[in-house]
């Protein structure tokens, strides 16, 4: 049957399912909108909060990258699954404790102030519009490729779908729709990783084939390092980034993924403090699935990239090479005329550009799968990329109308008139989000990455003082909040964009990338936290209270 | 009071093992010392490149589920002193 049938098919169930559930679980009281009425079993949420962790980036984009790479990609790999741990030991079990709806509320209250809450409500939004712009764009991009329509109807189409299921089922009919989209995704992921991991090595588990060899009896790591040494390339299991800057990006992506509210408020849903404990660690472990096969794939597909196109003739290449030419995503340029690829690390001589993304989509096609599968990868990226862009569209909503408009605005709405608030903000939320990525502004791809390192920068400091420190105060934890998310601002700014001044990579601050800096402006945020509460009164009882009482378990 | 404390206590210890652990494998194996452990090698994988990919995010898992079971068998301690 024709690729393009079996992906109407595909597509056409998988959507069916999502909205059918939607229907079935939509939301009748703010409770339910926001948190899922505290119903949702943990190995449930473990499986949503991955499908909401795992974007259309993680799913298409991660393995390719990793593959370019190498050792290098291993920030990505690291950070945004050891993240999960801070979550579990550090925040899970202590803010479903306090057990209200958002972030800014636990800031709000237990900072007991208004400017706290206004400040954290201002971080969470900025947090998650920059990383939500790139997801939009990325509905787009998928759907596009697959569907055949263009960007700007994929972005369309996309809309209409995440606004109808999460405005109708907020967060109850979102958490139970993301339990069906991890299915279908991790599926469509493992799927083409197992065959392939078969063919090239003979065993079926791709975490260990990549670590095997393949059937001329050499180590396919030992080949690839071999291979790109040979192009002028980096070895792939060695790095060219500095030790430092490997490790603050790495600590930067793990705090930030902590301190995303989006991920967060995933913990206020489940039933119990220990649910928020397993849950935890039912998302990791069904992140790590992908996490942990995605190294393979990119070692899979590099290998087999460089071996089917390094100085073979032009003429005999694969048909897979000459569609995704069309597509621009592979670019080549015979500059010397000889008929042959030359793929090498020297920008003058080298003749073929291939884009990050396509080492996961070609992937089947390289392996020669059937067309279902590929299908499936299409379904798959789909789930991916609505189920992120969803539970963003959540925290966005329920900022607004929540935090500011019930808690500062106008505390006296009704519990009726809120839900409305909540639903019309969500709706203005995705018009907001599609016109991003419609009209991408340059910086959102530069920026997805930096979101990371706003939410270390300001959250992360606030939430674990608050929890671990009695002393901390909220004139110590605004100025924390404030300097750190500004610090990051400033720096990102000034070395993305070029503003105060630019900069290049040599004026860098002790070496640090954009993308690392995070973890130096959460530092300066604990540092500068902790010195003023020093020098000013200690929170009175009932936040010593409020205090002691998230430390004790459930029934105390 | 003092079981209160005790359960907080034993919270805390519980977090500076495990964190010690987490930063461990992957700071410490997966970064910093990754060219040392790279030259010891198992099957077609160098040791640090290892734990970079793969053997951080397998303990990171075992981590948590080992939280949740002391802190399981705790909550019952706790509970039964009550």
């Amino acid at each position: 049957m024709l690729l393009q049938y079996w992906i109407w098919i595909a597509v056409g169930i998988s959507f069916s399912i999502y909205i059918a559930i939607a229907i079935i679980s939509r939301a009748s009281s703010t409770g339910e909108f926001y948190i899922a009425g505290k119903g949702v079993p943990s190995i449930a949420n473990g499986m949503a909060t991955a499908a909401d962790w795992m974007s259309a980036a993680s799913f298409i984009s991660m393995a390719g990258i990793i593959s370019f790479n190498g050792y290098d990609g291993s920030v990505y790999l690291m950070g945004w699954t050891g993240g999960y741990v801070l979550l579990a030991l550090l925040l899970a079990p202590y803010l479903r404790k306090f057990g209200k709806f958002t972030v800014p509320d636990f800031i709000g209250d237990r900072y007991h102030s208004n400017i706290a809450r206004s400040v954290a409500v201002f971080c969470a939004l900025i947090v998650s519009f920059t990383y939500i712009a790139g997801q939009m764009r990325g509905v787009g991009v998928v759907f596009s490729r697959y569907l055949e329509v263009d960007i700007n109807t994929g972005v369309f189409i996309g809309m209409l779908i995440v606004l109808f299921y999460a405005v109708l089922g907020g967060m109850k009919g979102i958490t139970y729709t993301q339990v069906a989209q991890y299915c279908v995704l991790i599926f469509a992921f493992m799927l083409p990783a197992i065959f392939i991991s078969l063919m090239v090595t003979g065993n079926v588990i791709p975490q260990i084939g990549f670590g095997s060899a393949g059937s001329d009896g050499i180590y396919l790591l030992d080949k690839l390092d071999g291979l790109e040494r040979e192009l002028g390339f980096h070895k792939y299991t060695s790095g060219k980034k500095s030790t430092l800057d490997m490790f603050f990006i790495t600590a930067a992506l793990m705090v930030g993924t902590a301190g995303l509210p989006h991920v967060i408020v995933r913990f206020f849903t489940v039933k119990k403090v220990s649910d928020a404990r397993k849950s935890a660690g039912w998302a990791l472990l069904f992140i790590a699935i992908l996490y942990t096969t995605a190294p393979a794939v990119a070692v899979f597909s590099r290998t087999n990239l460089i071996e089917t196109v390094s100085n073979k003739s032009y003429a005999d290449l694969p048909e897979w090479f000459e569609k995704w030419e069309r597509t621009g995503l592979i670019i080549y340029d015979d500059k010397n005329q000889d008929g042959l690829i030359q793929y090498v690390a020297d920008p003058e001589v080298n003749e073929l550009k291939v884009d990050a993304d396509i080492m996961v989509l070609a992937n089947p096609e390289i392996a020669n799968l059937p067309n279902w599968v590929i299908a499936i990868m299409a379904a798959g990226a789909l789930a991916a990329a609505l189920s992120t862009a969803a539970g963003l569209l959540l925290v966005i909503s329920s900022s607004v109308s929540h935090d500011l408009i019930k808690k500062i605005i106008k505390p006296d709405v009704s519990e009726k008139g809120e839900l409305i608030a909540a639903r019309l903000s969500a709706v203005g939320a995705v018009v907001l989000a599609a016109y991003f990525g419609i009209n991408p502004p340059g910086f959102v791809a530069a920026t997805v990455a930096l979101a990371f390192g706003l939410a270390a920068a300001s959250f992360f400091p606030a939430i674990v003082m608050g929890i671990f420190s009695k002393k901390m105060n909220k004139e110590g934890a605004v100025t924390g909040m404030l300097i750190g998310v500004l610090l990051m601002l400033f720096y990102m700014t000034k070395f993305k964009f070029g503003w105060f001044g630019g900069g290049t990579e040599k004026d860098w601050w002790f070496g640090i990338s954009p993308e690392g800096f995070g973890t130096f402006a959460m530092m300066v945020n604990f540092a500068v936290s902790i010195i003023i509460s020093k020098y000013t009164p200690a929170p009175d009882g009932e936040i010593q209270e409020l205090v002691e009482n998230i430390r004790n378990p459930d029934d105390s | 009071m003092n079981i209160k404390q005790n359960y907080w206590k034993t919270n805390l210890k519980y977090l500076v093992v495990l964190l010690l652990v987490w930063f461990t494998v992957s700071f410490g194996f997966g970064i910093l010392l990754v060219d040392q452990l790279n030259k010891i090698r198992f099957g077609g994988f160098k040791l640090g490149f290892w734990f970079a990919q793969q053997g951080a995010i397998y303990v990171f898992v075992i981590l948590i589920f080992v939280y949740i079971y002391l802190m399981n068998s705790l909550d019952k301690k706790f509970k039964d002193e009550k």
